[in-house]
């Protein structure tokens, strides 16, 4: 009687041990977050796998909901004009740094005058370009930094002019380029600013430990306004540069979640550890660029054929093993301000067979038969996955009477290659900026004449142009109605994709493996998942 | 001695020297730059960033500028890791690389030393063949295979350790780089030793030894064990600096804050000053580990003094 009294009593003293334990331990977000990030400075990075540190412990105008579309963040509300050129945004009352400042509009008119500030020298800054101004004074037309078009009315209101009506301005504020720093503190600590000991954030999580190469440290932010419901009091952003590592760190339970994994564990991630991988759609197309500023495949009938006969079915099933879905035009499918019928090319419905006999009659009539091939190079950068398509697509295009030299190279060499003009057939691929069919429609503009007479020709590395396109493009970007502004656009995508200006292969799809342990994890588009909608249990 | 050593001190400057102009120079003249990536930036930005990393400049002034720098330690900013000089990235990785390499050599050396002797005293018996195989598995599976093997069984299947990552101040982090770094060269020491032990006592004065009574241990403690460390020895010098210098596979699957993989990524992305501080770093290590190993040389043997 008296032991099991005593027993009973150890049980319920060890159990509210475990309990108080359970309770004061703090919750974990173990996050395998790819890349290292190479700066956590909003001007400097352009990186994912930096967005989701600088996302944490920043946060813009305009904040992502669970499932990255744009709600009110350090703006509780905003008003736009009628010509929509004007945006007027009431900051919340309750915003703050890290060290207790309140979040005043100056900080917001310092971040993008630095932003646009030459001598930042800010990658993406253009994404900003909307911004009155913005272009010339990165450009250095304009050094008087009060003409940028954003004004600190009060502290609390801040006013944003725009050079031309962006319907996709709201949620370019949501990227890193348009976060608020501290003027204050970056003067004082120059480019040390960013390490743990200085850096001030207004963000739920505030930084506290870099180790380069191995992982970044966050814990909850008690001058967040939202903090009381951050149910994740920590999180490690871990260096996963090796896929296969981190796979094992993830089955041995050291990752909770995975911002990517290896192709090839695809089908042993479903069979061993079902519903955890996430395949979802994300905004981004994976493409062949065709040089066609010179022969042969300035001749349409050449280009034609060569789409024709790619089999685009199965690239993302068999060869790479993801279920990539087949892509044929050029603005991916779930882009906003793109209503309207996706387009879908004629011969993509046909029998493959049939296609290949278009294609070589193509050939035929060009001169080239499979006795008598075209050569042509593909080069693609230094990857398996590339390796894989391109030695499938080169086996697809010698039926029609192609051969094809397959150019391998790491990444700096081959972009080199493509911005120069010295390729034939190139890979590429392009993930969207803003969620706006603009953003991909853009790649196919022709280049800007610069002062030394040359061409920039920018990302259209294909050279295609066409004034038509370019037209419509024009139109496009003035139009106030969002529906006549997609019907341009629509147009504009025919245009270009019935003349092949690059060959679509597929669209991208965003690979995730999460935890059962982790609720909140919401697949989406732009594949960007903000740590403050989750929440883990044991 | 100190004057021998004095000349080879002097000796090393020119070598430095001209890697650093070889290695500035090459580095400039290979197609693509640091920013070439995945999206063609604006002609305005590519001035602002060449302006902001003195790019712009002529590429002579740069060199010197560079040289300049490095005299007093500075070796310029890096362009990808964009919050770090790169003086300030290595005093952050080469500490532990150091700390990993050395362990590693001990760990590595002793464990060789051991099996080596072993598998000598045993020639051609059981306990022989077993070592002589085991030493093979890794020379020939390569680490990063390994690396993944032991991560399966340790810290998947068993889960004794952790898999990856890195905690200051914990030590069960190190287990598993440790020993995958460790084998190769563990594995190249026994084979060494092995053979010099076999040659050792197979000679005349192991052979005096023993008809004079003495026990095996006691040749083996006072007379074989020393005389079959000298080829061993002359291996340990290059075997210390492939340690130093070979972390970056270890440290990759490990997530390891080492600089061994900075050699490799920042040659990739065109990070030119990275490149070159790495670069330095481990220049500066060979000569040393050199000079120490012909150091102990000149001490062993006065005709190489007189060279």
């Amino acid at each position: 009687m008296k032991i099991t009294r005593v027993l009973k009593a150890v049980a319920a003293a060890g159990a509210l041990a475990l309990f108080l334990g359970s309770a004061a331990q703090a919750v974990t977000l173990n996050l395998g977050n790819g890349g290292e990030p190479g700066s956590l400075d909003p001007h400097k990075v352009s990186g994912d796998w930096e967005n989701r540190v600088v996302g944490e412990y920043l946060e813009g105008l305009v904040a992502e909901d669970a499932n990255a579309e744009p709600i009110p963040g350090q703006a509780e509300s905003w008003t736009v004009s009628d010509d929509g050129l004007t945006y007027t945004f009431k900051l919340r009352a309750d915003a703050m740094w890290s060290d207790g400042k309140p979040v005043v509009a100056q900080n917001f008119v310092d971040a993008f005058q630095r932003l646009f500030d030459p001598k930042t020298a800010a990658q993406y800054a253009y994404l900003q370009y909307p911004i009155k101004n913005s272009s010339k004074i990165a450009n250095g037309d304009i050094t008087d930094f009060n003409e940028l078009g954003v004004k600190a009315i009060d502290d609390k209101t801040l006013e944003i002019d725009l050079e031309a009506p962006t319907p996709y301005f709201i949620e370019a504020l949501t990227h890193y380029t348009a976060f608020p720093i501290r003027k204050d503190v970056i003067d004082e600590f120059g480019d040390q600013w960013t390490q743990p000991e200085h850096i001030v954030g207004n963000g739920p999580y505030k930084i506290t430990e870099w180790v380069p190469g191995s992982y970044i440290k966050g814990v909850k932010s008690d001058t967040y306004y939202g903090k009381d419901d951050l149910k994740i009091d920590e999180i490690v952003w871990h260096n996963t540069e090796d896929l296969t590592a981190a796979l094992n760190r993830y089955r041995a339970g050291e990752l909770d979640i995975m911002t990517d994994f290896p192709a090839d564990q695809y089908q042993f991630l479903q069979d061993n550890y079902a519903g955890q991988a996430h395949v979802a759609p994300f905004l981004g197309i994976y493409y062949y660029v065709l040089n066609q500023s010179k022969p042969p495949l300035d001749n349409v009938n050449i280009r034609k054929a060569l789409s024709l006969s790619v089999l685009r079915d199965v690239i993302g099933p068999d060869v790479l093993g993801t279920g990539e879905l087949p892509a044929y035009g050029w603005v991916p499918p779930g882009t906003g301000n793109y209503e309207g019928e996706q387009y879908l090319p004629d011969w993509s419905e046909e029998p493959y067979d049939q296609r290949v006999e278009e294609a070589k009659k193509l050939m035929a009539d060009a001169g080239y038969t499979p006795d008598k091939p075209l050569k042509l190079t593909l080069r693609y950068n230094t990857n398996e996955n590339h390796q894989r398509i391109a030695v499938a697509i080169a086996d697809m295009w010698k039926q029609i009477g192609v051969d094809v030299e397959l150019f391998n190279a790491e990444t700096a060499v081959h972009y080199d290659a493509l911005q120069s003009g010295d390729f034939q057939v190139g890979r590429a691929g392009w993930l969207l900026d803003y969620n706006d069919p603009s953003n991909t429609l853009d790649l196919l503009r022709t280049g800007t004449k610069q002062s030394d007479g040359t061409i920039n020709w920018g990302n259209n590395y294909g050279r295609y142009s066409n004034p038509e396109y370019d037209d419509l493009m024009a139109k496009a970007s003035t139009e106030l109605d969002l529906a006549k502004r997609a019907g341009l656009m629509h147009q504009a995508e025919k245009l270009a994709m019935d003349q092949f200006a690059a060959i679509p292969i597929y669209w991208y799809v965003s690979k995730n493996v999460v935890s059962p342990k982790i609720q909140g994890f919401s697949d989406n588009a732009k594949d960007i998942h903000r740590v403050r909608w989750m929440s883990k249990s044991e | 001695m100190l004057g021998y050593a004095f000349k080879r001190v002097l000796s090393a400057i020119p070598i430095v020297l001209i890697t650093i102009t070889a290695c500035f120079f090459i580095l400039r003249l290979a197609p693509g730059g640091p920013f070439d990536g995945e999206r063609a930036l604006p002609p305005d930005m590519i001035r602002n960033l060449r302006a902001y990393y003195h790019l712009d400049e002529p590429i002579f002034i740069q060199y010197l500028n560079y040289l300049g720098g490095v005299m007093h330690g500075d070796f310029g900013p890096s362009m990808v890791m964009k919050d770090f000089s790169v003086s300030r990235l290595l005093s952050i990785g080469l500490p532990f690389t150091l700390m990993l390499g050395f362990t590693a050599f001990i760990v590595g050396t002793a464990a060789g030393l051991i099996a080596g002797a072993l598998a000598a005293v045993n020639q051609n018996k059981t306990p022989d063949y077993v070592l002589v195989f085991l030493v093979l598995i890794p020379l020939i599976i390569p680490n990063f295979l390994m690396a993944n093997l032991v991560q399966l069984a340790f810290g998947v299947y068993l889960g004794w350790l952790p898999v990856g990552g890195y905690q200051p101040g914990a030590w069960t982090h190190l287990v598993l780089p440790v020993i995958i770094l460790a084998m190769p060269h563990g594995a190249r020491v026994a084979r060494l030793m092995r053979g010099s032990m076999i040659e050792v006592l197979g000679t005349n004065y192991i052979r005096t030894a023993r008809s004079k009574g003495l026990g095996t241990r006691l040749i083996l403690a006072r007379h074989a064990i020393k005389p079959a460390m000298i080829p061993v020895v002359s291996y340990l010098g290059p075997g210390l600096s492939y340690l130093l210098t070979g972390s970056l596979v270890v440290e990759q699957v490990f997530t390891l804050p080492g600089i061994g993989k900075y050699f490799i990524t920042a040659a990739l992305n065109r990070d030119y000053g990275v490149v070159l501080g790495t670069t330095v770093i481990y220049i500066f290590i060979i000569l040393v580990l050199n000079l120490i190993v012909d150091m102990i040389y000149a001490w062993l043997d006065p005709k190489v003094r007189l060279r």
